[in-house]
């Protein structure tokens, strides 16, 4: 798995740029990660964002755009407004936890 | 006398009280079985139906005939689960008393969950679901009489059932309209709500193919807000619109009404356990194995049988006031139907994504592994035998219940940012 130097750490990532180690994440990271793919942070990003890394340290899986709606609070309307096109990915990359992923 | 409950009576739950019934004596342990009817469908066979491949009686036999005789079987709804009181009431009016409970009540297409889907104009007219036994019959007849149009297959959100079936019903239905020589008339859409078709490393380079050579277009990334029947339109969260003539979609999955109402499931019905016990996160004496549970695998028939033959060897070192040490490592083995008689296999886990190489497996095999074979596809098919005699009655197939690195080979990918 590649190391790549974000501000200054040592930061693991997987093939496709994810982060591979939960402890090496924070809000500065949170932030250079989201600038790399376009989106601006407002508090209402930060909401999802943080909730997605609280619920992962209790259930050890990314939450889908249902559990973030339903347990976080934040229609999937919404989530698609805040990061367009793709939200359940972007917000698993900014938040530093592995994508939504199928079997194949 | 102890009382386990098991509530279902499908591929999970048949094959518990087939593996605990040899294992806990008869004189110490009554094994009860619930559910709400007789009939016991051969799933991976309702994929197949709609193209001729099966008869409907091939799929079909009653769940009875595969429980031991001194298991007692129970049909009726279940209603609520007390897991404080370690009860279950029926909505007949009984309650029955457990000193410990296997929740098998697996997951069912939910059409209802998204708005305009099943309203009764197009429902299974012009919009199908196939694994249901009456949506893959419907399925059959309308295929059989379609003239061509634009076919739309479509996952509404993950977890489903079965996650490679939607993608096969995709390659199959290429292979049966070139075989009925109207392949020109027809135009074959796949749609997701992931990123792609394929979203592991490995599979999307070995097998990112399989759409463009069969000419199969996708849409991805699309999250189903609701569906205009009126003018045969699906519309995304994000207001994209996809046409169809002929809409063959996999419903929202959930796990069992019951269970949402006893408190006991997630935001989708699905039991919270640990993933590689099967144990409630909750309650100490509640398990739940098969598609019920939450855990992070597909809801696949052999994932609830390699779980399954661990957790029956943990289960009574548990109830013995033992360690549980089999842990289970989402193992799953799985064909892939890709049309004109030849299939893929699979073998993954938790950890280790789907593999190329060969799959050891004593007098049929080895079988190629994520490769396109005609050996495959006979194993998909000598497979309703093996379900039927051997799977559901918990005797020993030589496949082991841990996945084993033997004749794969790992492949190196390219790393690369696709946001």
């Amino acid at each position: 798995m590649p190391v790549v130097e974000m501000i200054g750490k040592p930061i693991h990532i997987n093939e496709e740029g994810f982060l591979t180690e939960y402890n090496e994440w924070d809000p500065a990271i949170g932030k250079v990660l989201a600038e790399q793919i376009g989106v601006e942070m407002t508090d209402e990003h930060w909401k999802i964002i943080n909730f997605l890394r609280e619920d992962f340290k209790t259930e050890g899986e990314t939450a889908t755009s249902r559990r973030v709606q339903t347990v976080g609070g934040v229609p999937v309307k919404i989530q698609f407004e805040l990061f367009p096109k793709k939200p359940a990915k972007k917000m698993a990359y900014i938040a530093g936890l592995p994508k939504p992923k199928g079997c194949v | 006398m102890k009382k386990l409950l098991v509530l279902g009576g499908g591929t999970a739950g048949t094959m518990v009280v087939n593996k605990l019934h040899k294992k806990l004596p008869a004189s110490e342990w009554k094994i009860t079985v619930v559910d709400q009817d007789n009939t016991h469908i051969y799933q991976p066979g309702l994929l197949l139906l709609p193209f001729g491949v099966y008869k409907v009686e091939e799929l079909v036999k009653e769940r009875n005939h595969f429980f031991p005789k001194n298991v007692d079987f129970i049909q009726a709804e279940i209603a609520k689960i007390d897991p404080d009181a370690s009860t279950v009431s029926l909505k007949d009016g009984r309650t029955l008393e457990y000193d410990y409970l296997v929740i098998a009540s697996g997951t069912s297409p939910r059409p209802d969950q998204t708005p305009g889907m099943d309203d009764p104009k197009e429902w299974r007219k012009s919009i199908f679901d196939f694994f249901t036994l009456e949506g893959s019959k419907a399925l059959g007849e309308a295929l059989s009489t379609w003239q061509g149009g634009r076919l739309v297959v479509h996952i509404t959100e993950m977890p489903i059932k079965c996650p490679v079936a939607p993608l096969e019903f995709a390659f199959l239905a290429d292979a049966y309209f070139e075989e009925h020589k109207m392949r020109d008339k027809v135009e074959i859409v796949y749609v997701t709500p992931l990123e792609g078709a394929f979203t592991k490393p490995v599979c999307s380079k070995q097998l990112g193919y399989m759409l463009d050579d069969r000419k199969i277009s996708l849409e991805p990334d699309f999250m189903i807000e609701h569906i205009d029947q009126e003018r045969k339109v699906m519309v995304s969260m994000d207001e994209r619109e996809i046409p169809f003539d002929l809409l063959v979609t996999v419903p929202l999955n959930m796990g069992a009404d019951f269970i949402g109402a006893s408190g006991m499931g997630d935001e989708l019905n699905y039991v919270p356990v640990d993933k590689q016990t099967f144990l409630s996160r909750k309650y100490p004496n509640v398990f739940a194995l098969g598609d019920a549970s939450d855990i992070p695998a597909s809801k696949a028939g052999s994932v609830a049988h390699f779980a399954i033959d661990l957790f029956s060897e943990n289960f009574v070192e548990y109830i013995a006031g033992r360690p549980m040490v089999h842990n289970f490592d989402g193992h799953a083995n799985c064909f892939i139907e890709s049309g004109h008689g030849k299939g893929l296999l699979i073998d993954f886990n938790y950890q280790t994504e789907p593999l190329p190489g060969m799959f050891p497996i004593p007098v049929i095999g080895p079988l190629p592994l994520l490769k396109e074979s005609h050996l495959n596809h006979l194993g998909k098919l000598a497979f309703r035998w093996v379900y039927w005699n051997l799977l559901l009655r918990g005797r020993p197939i030589p496949i082991p219940s841990l996945m084993s690195m033997s004749g794969k080979r790992p492949v190196k990918v390219e790393a690369k940012i696709t946001l």
